[in-house]
């Protein structure tokens, strides 16, 4: 009970649930994990929010990530810099959208944003390359991918534009059967 | 002085009027000129009519005062911190000047603005008053004192807001100078005041309060409601905007600026007391509260950096905290803040619980691990396992709280009646271990089964109605089990969505197939061949170039297969039947003569059935060459066909077991009463005045008890079954991988690539025997309550065993199917199965008549006469009359029919919105191809448009070139023929755009050429969708001819 204390104030830990989809022992996990990622660098006590962050390279190197294709693209999205470095609240932040209860649409919200490689707001022929191959190893041939990536376009683009907005993306992410069940890291 | 004693009412009302002309007069001309003026001069205006309450009363006029006062501290909350020096130096100055302004106002009006007819009335009253007392002098002077400070600032208007702050302090200088100027007065004039005025003085006061937070929206209210009223209407307005302004500037962004406006409001509104607020405001005040909370709810869904909520939510919450107790009024201001806190205490208590309650949840981290293994799909299995668990918890919690623990504690202890003892002619055996094994001897006669229960009524001191509580519990049991599978059921059904349409194949391949829950090498890998070879399947489909080798080939075998599946199946049913058959037999020659394969022939064999079979089919399955989900699916329904028909096959010889037992009853019954009636013979022939013989229970002859026998098959059949299992887990797994491991070493070749290998976890396998197994558990609770407690034990130990065992000796599947599909399918499952095991203890439990010498309803007829009884015995007279009547058929067939109406019209109106959805789906499907085609359309037109404005230009550069190098009339011709066509190639044209005259000479004929060669070429025709840049084909076409 006392070590808790000492990470977190109760009001702190109050604030983290409103904000997260998590319990107060799941943030002190995650405090946990996100301490061992780099001992010297994260204190133990957040009474009074340190400003520390933690580069892409550490926190792609967890387990939960390591072998996922994406896990560049998923730091780096919920990064407030946009170039994958993680402050504690961030870091907290996307276990959250990517933890089980959190609803359908903020799952697609940052599902668009992992998958639109450049950052233009569009999923392009350009980003729907990188995620297939990153998808497939590189093992589907150049034609193969332009096929895939013609044939996604055209189920899920709605209005003609050749990329696919967020309302695309959304329209055809809420039908499907497997996004809940497989967009979500347990931690 | 005397004057003043006569005319004292007139005079102030004079005076009144005039600040009130004064007044008009200002805001009128000079509506444009700045807020601060008008809010100086109105701010004199104020203090003079507070000064005015206070020669009435002193007590309101103090507390007007003190309005005032706390009104410039609000405004000015720095300078409210300024020592009072400061007011005492103003105060000073002004009193110095008092004459001076006296003497030279109206000179300087007069300079400044013109005089309308009404000022000079004015002007002459004052004079008069000045002349008649001194007294009143004194208080027409301020609005014209207030008037030349107005004047004065004018002058330096471009200083407003360095000014500001001192114009302030300059008001409350006034205010506090006059109100120690005044105290003297207010002893003289004190009696002569009107009450009137007074009344008038507060009315405005109040309504002002009141008013003060619409602001600019009651001009009209304004003019009536006498200048105080407006005056603190300015410092609101400007107060607001002060206090805007500094939000604005700690927070940068528009969210959080809106909300610091949203606390201004709010803040005045509260500062003001909150029972002088008018329900329009508590209205607004109510709403803006409740927005707050909302968003702190929502709070966790919206997309925002967590900075950025944390700060939201600290704002929302002060501003929650802070104004919820200015809601409510007068009474229900405190039930308010009481229902406040209490919500408060109640979200607490409530996110509390939830901690609680997840930390409750076991596995967690077990099935984490198991699903950075395996993916999603085993991780189901376990899900499953657990949410199995968790319902045969409360299983038993039922059983064991309401029927097992009253009767070990209230009811007649062991061996004090027949039943509750083991018969002496198996004493000897009965702690045999070989015995209590097959739950005979000991276990039988106790709690676990059926059996042990007395017929009592009411059991213990509590008077608890044990026979009534063990049927009420037999039926929650199978109620509570509908309830949960069909709840999970309509949520599943909910969740997985309506993704049953193939319009997005390749989208949702693309953007869902990874399964973030990966988190370990090997899956990973097996995961990454898998999407690529949906990804060629899907292509290969597509491209609809798959052929089938030799149809009837495939057909043949396929019946084939069918037909040895079927044959399987049968010769299944048929073994059992035999079996179950033969060990009756056994039973009646008595069971000590017989082996111990002998005794547990049936359970045996029914579990190495449920074992082999399986592997059967899957080898059969072979044979079908289906794709892997079709043969996945057909091998879960063999699995499932197989499954039942063993379990009903067991049952129907279990009924004619029950049938042989009841015979046998009759049999006993009739010899008891030939027994009894000799025993009492005997004893009556002795000595006539003893009281009955005692016989020792154990001695007492009894009937067979068909319950307990059904409650102890379902037993016996639950732990082999679950034996089978965990030894198949050991042997199949364990000692497998122990092999393939370490003979690894020295074997011709690799066994961990090549045959054995390592076992993959067989997610249908295990979930099918796992709703089985809950089959068994429902049809047998009712005559063993200690079935779900085994099952507890039971799910607990494979829930360990089996994470072990996957974590150790199983590899990951090679190919990885989709989980969520399965997920209701399995759920239908189960509720099928519970349906087709409730079936039959329904039907033994309503068509035979219990067993008379054993269990709690002995000596009844049928088992839910227990019900009658309690209704007849516990229960008033008219409501057992009631229930008889509405239980009679007249009645209960109407309703039911009723249901089945309301079933049928609600399905066909569920059917009726499914169509519409179909339909609006078409539609929506429609217009989405309208758009692109409309896009397509639209984008097309602004090409044709480019491509005529270019074509324009580049004639116009023709025509330029054909007057410089003079081309034939040939080539012209050709030009004017080509351009019609070309309205039709107009895709092509995301060009440049039109020519200028700056390179002519080489365009010219070049764009000829291009639509010379498209004239022959017809391939390149609208639709088409095939484009590219018209400069490519120039370039091709410049070396083509």
């Amino acid at each position: 009970m006392g070590n808790k204390q000492t990470i977190f104030t109760d009001e702190q830990l109050d604030a983290y649930q409103d904000c997260t989809f998590f319990t107060r022992k799941e943030i002190l996990r995650l405090h946990g994990r996100y301490h061992e990622l780099a001992p010297h660098l994260v204190p133990m006590d957040y009474t009074n929010e340190p400003d520390c962050k933690l580069p892409l390279a550490l926190i792609v190197d967890m387990p939960e990530l390591k072998e996922n294709p994406f896990r560049n693209r998923i730091v780096e999205s919920f990064s407030e810099d946009g170039m994958g470095n993680l402050s504690f609240n961030e870091f907290v932040d996307m276990f959250s959208v990517l933890s089980e209860t959190a609803p359908r649409e903020l799952k697609a919200i940052y599902a668009f944003k992992i998958y639109d490689f450049n950052v233009d707001n569009y999923l392009c022929k350009e980003d729907l390359e990188k995620t297939l191959n990153r998808l497939t190893k590189e093992e589907l041939t150049p034609e193969e991918v332009d096929l895939v990536c013609e044939k996604t376009i055209d189920e899920a683009d709605l209005d003609g534009d050749n990329k696919l907005s967020y309302s695309d993306f959304e329209n055809m992410i809420s039908r499907a059967p497997d996004f809940l069940s497989t967009f979500h890291i347990r931690i | 002085m005397q004057l003043t004693h006569h005319t004292p009412a007139l005079q102030d009302t004079r005076t009144h009027l005039h600040v009130l002309f004064l007044w008009q007069r200002t805001y009128l001309d000079e509506a444009p000129a700045c807020d601060a003026e008008d809010a100086a001069a109105v701010r004199s205006i104020k203090a003079c009519s507070s000064i005015r309450l206070q020669l009435t009363s002193p007590l309101d006029a103090a507390g007007s005062l003190c309005e005032g006062i706390q009104d410039h501290e609000r405004k000015m909350p720095r300078d409210s911190l300024i020592p009072s020096e400061n007011d005492t130096d103003i105060e000073l100055d002004f009193a110095g000047e008092d004459d001076f302004q006296e003497a030279h106002e109206r000179k300087k009006h007069r300079g400044q603005r013109r005089d309308t007819d009404r000022e000079k009335k004015r002007r002459k009253n004052s004079r008069r008053k000045e002349a008649s007392s001194s007294a009143d002098r004194e208080k027409e002077l301020q609005p014209r004192h207030k008037k030349t400070e107005r004047s004065r600032r004018r002058s330096a208007k471009n200083e407003q807001e360095t000014k500001r702050s001192k114009r302030d302090e300059e008001g409350r200088g006034q205010t506090t100078r006059r109100k120690t100027a005044k105290t003297k007065k207010n002893i003289k004039n004190e009696k002569t005041k009107k009450t009137d005025d007074e009344m008038e003085g507060e009315a405005g006061e109040r309504n002002e309060k009141g008013k003060k937070k619409h602001g600019s929206a009651k001009k009209g209210e304004r003019k009536e409601g006498g200048s105080e009223h407006v005056a603190k209407e300015k410092t609101q307005v400007k107060k607001k905007k002060k206090r805007h302004k500094k939000v604005v500037e700690t927070s940068s962004d528009q969210e959080t600026s809106e909300e610091g406006d949203d606390e201004e409001n709010a803040n005045e509104d509260e500062e003001v007391r909150p029972e002088s607020l008018s329900p329009e405001e508590l209205e607004k005040l109510k709403e803006a509260v409740d927005e707050k909370k909302k968003l702190i709810q929502s709070l966790r869904g919206k997309p925002w950096l967590m900075k950025k909520k944390l700060v939201t939510l600290r704002e929302s919450q002060e501003f929650v905290e802070k104004y919820e107790g200015a809601l409510g009024k007068g009474k229900g201001r405190k039930l308010y803040a009481y229902k406040v806190m209490m919500t408060k205490r109640w979200m607490k208590f409530q996110r509390d619980f939830e901690n609680f309650k997840t930390a409750c949840i076991p596995w967690e981290m077990k099935i984490k691990e198991i699903e950075s293994h395996f993916g999603s799909s085993v991780a189901s299995y376990f899900i499953f396992l657990r949410w199995m668990y968790g319902i045969n918890m409360i299983l038993f919690g039922l059983t064991f709280g309401l029927v097992m623990v009253p009767e070990a504690l209230m009811g007649r202890p062991y061996g004090t009646i027949p039943r509750k003892t083991v018969p002496r002619a198996e004493e000897a055996s009965a702690m045999d271990f070989a015995v209590l094994w097959d739950f005979k001897g000991y276990a039988q006669y106790s709690v676990l089964f059926y059996g042990y229960y007395n017929n009592q009524r009411a059991v213990g001191w509590l008077k608890f109605r044990m026979p009534l509580s063990y049927f009420l519990v037999g039926v929650g049991t199978v109620a509570y089990s509908y309830m949960v599978v069909i709840r999970t059921m309509a949520r599943n059904a909910n969740e997985s969505g309506i993704g049953d349409d193939n319009s997005f194949n390749f989208s949702w391949k693309t953007f869902t197939s990874w399964d973030y829950l990966i988190g370990n090498p090997e899956t990973a890998d097996n995961k990454f061949a898998s999407i690529t070879t949906s990804f060629k399947e899907a292509i290969l489909e597509e491209q609809e170039s798959r052929k089938d080798d030799n149809i009837h080939l495939t057909r043949f075998l396929r019946v084939l297969a069918n037909f040895l599946v079927l044959c399987c199946l049968a010769g299944s049913g048929y073994l059992i039947y035999f079996v179950v058959r033969r060990s009756q037999k056994f039973t009646l020659d008595g069971l000590e003569n017989h082996t111990w394969w002998e005794r547990n022939e049936v359970n045996m064999v029914m579990s190495l059935l449920g074992m082999f079979c399986p592997m059967l089919f899957d080898v059969i399955s072979t044979l079908e060459n289906y794709h892997p989900r079709v043969a996945l699916q057909w091998q879960l329904g063999r699995i499932f066909a197989l499954f039942l028909g063993n379990l009903y096959t067991f049952i129907i010889a279990l009924m004619d077991e029950i049938n042989l037992k009841r015979e046998e009853e009759k049999i006993v019954k009739f010899n008891i009463t030939t027994w009894e009636a000799s025993l009492y013979n005997g004893t009556v022939s002795g000595n006539f005045t003893a009281p009955p013989v005692t016989i020792h229970p154990a001695d007492v002859p009894r009937g067979p008890c068909w319950e307990t026998m059904v409650g102890q098959e379902f037993v016996r059949l639950i732990i082999s079954d679950t034996m089978t299992t965990y030894i198949t887990l050991l042997i199949g797994d364990f000692l497998r991988a122990v092999l393939v491991r370490f003979l690894n070493y020295c074997w011709c070749w690799d066994l961990e690539a090549g045959f054995p290998s390592y076992s993959e976890f067989d997610v249908s396998g295990n979930v099918l025997g796992l709703i089985f197994n809950q089959g068994m558990i429902w049809m047998g609770a009712f005559y063993a309550p200690c079935l779900p407690a085994l099952n507890v034990l039971r799910l607990h130990v494979s829930m360990y065993l089996q994470c072990w065992a996957v974590m150790c000796c199983n590899v990951p599947q090679e190919r990885v199917f989709k989980a969520s599909g399965s997920n209701n399918f399995y759920m239908a499952m189960l509720l099928v199965i519970l349906f087709l095991s409730t079936l039959p203890a329904i039907y033994t439990i309503v068509t035979i008549p219990p067993s008379f010498d054993c269990g709690p309803f002995s000596g009844k007829n049928r088992m839910f006469d227990v019900i009658q009884e309690t209704l007849e015995s516990d229960f008033p007279a008219w409501f057992s009359k009631v229930f008889s009547y509405a239980s009679n058929p007249g009645l209960v067939l109407p309703f039911i029919l009723l249901m089945v109406l309301a079933i049928y019209y609600l399905q066909s109106t569920s059917k009726s919105y499914k169509q519409a959805n179909v339909e609006l789906k078409k539609k929506l499907q429609m217009q989405n191809e309208e758009n692109k085609k409309k896009n397509k359309r639209a984008a097309l037109k602004a090409q044709l448009d480019l491509e005529e404005a270019r074509k324009e230009a580049s004639q116009a550069g023709e025509l330029q070139k054909n007057n410089n190098a003079s081309i034939q009339s040939q080539e012209a011709d050709e030009e004017n023929h080509s351009r019609n066509p070309r309205i039709y190639h107009g895709r092509n044209g995301r060009g440049p755009p039109p020519f200028t005259d700056r390179e002519p000479s080489t365009r010219g004929p070049v764009s000829r050429n291009y639509h010379h060669g498209n004239l022959s070429t017809p391939r390149y025709l609208p639709g088409f969708s095939q484009q590219s840049d018209p400069t490519t084909y120039r370039a091709s076409n410049l070396q083509n001819p």
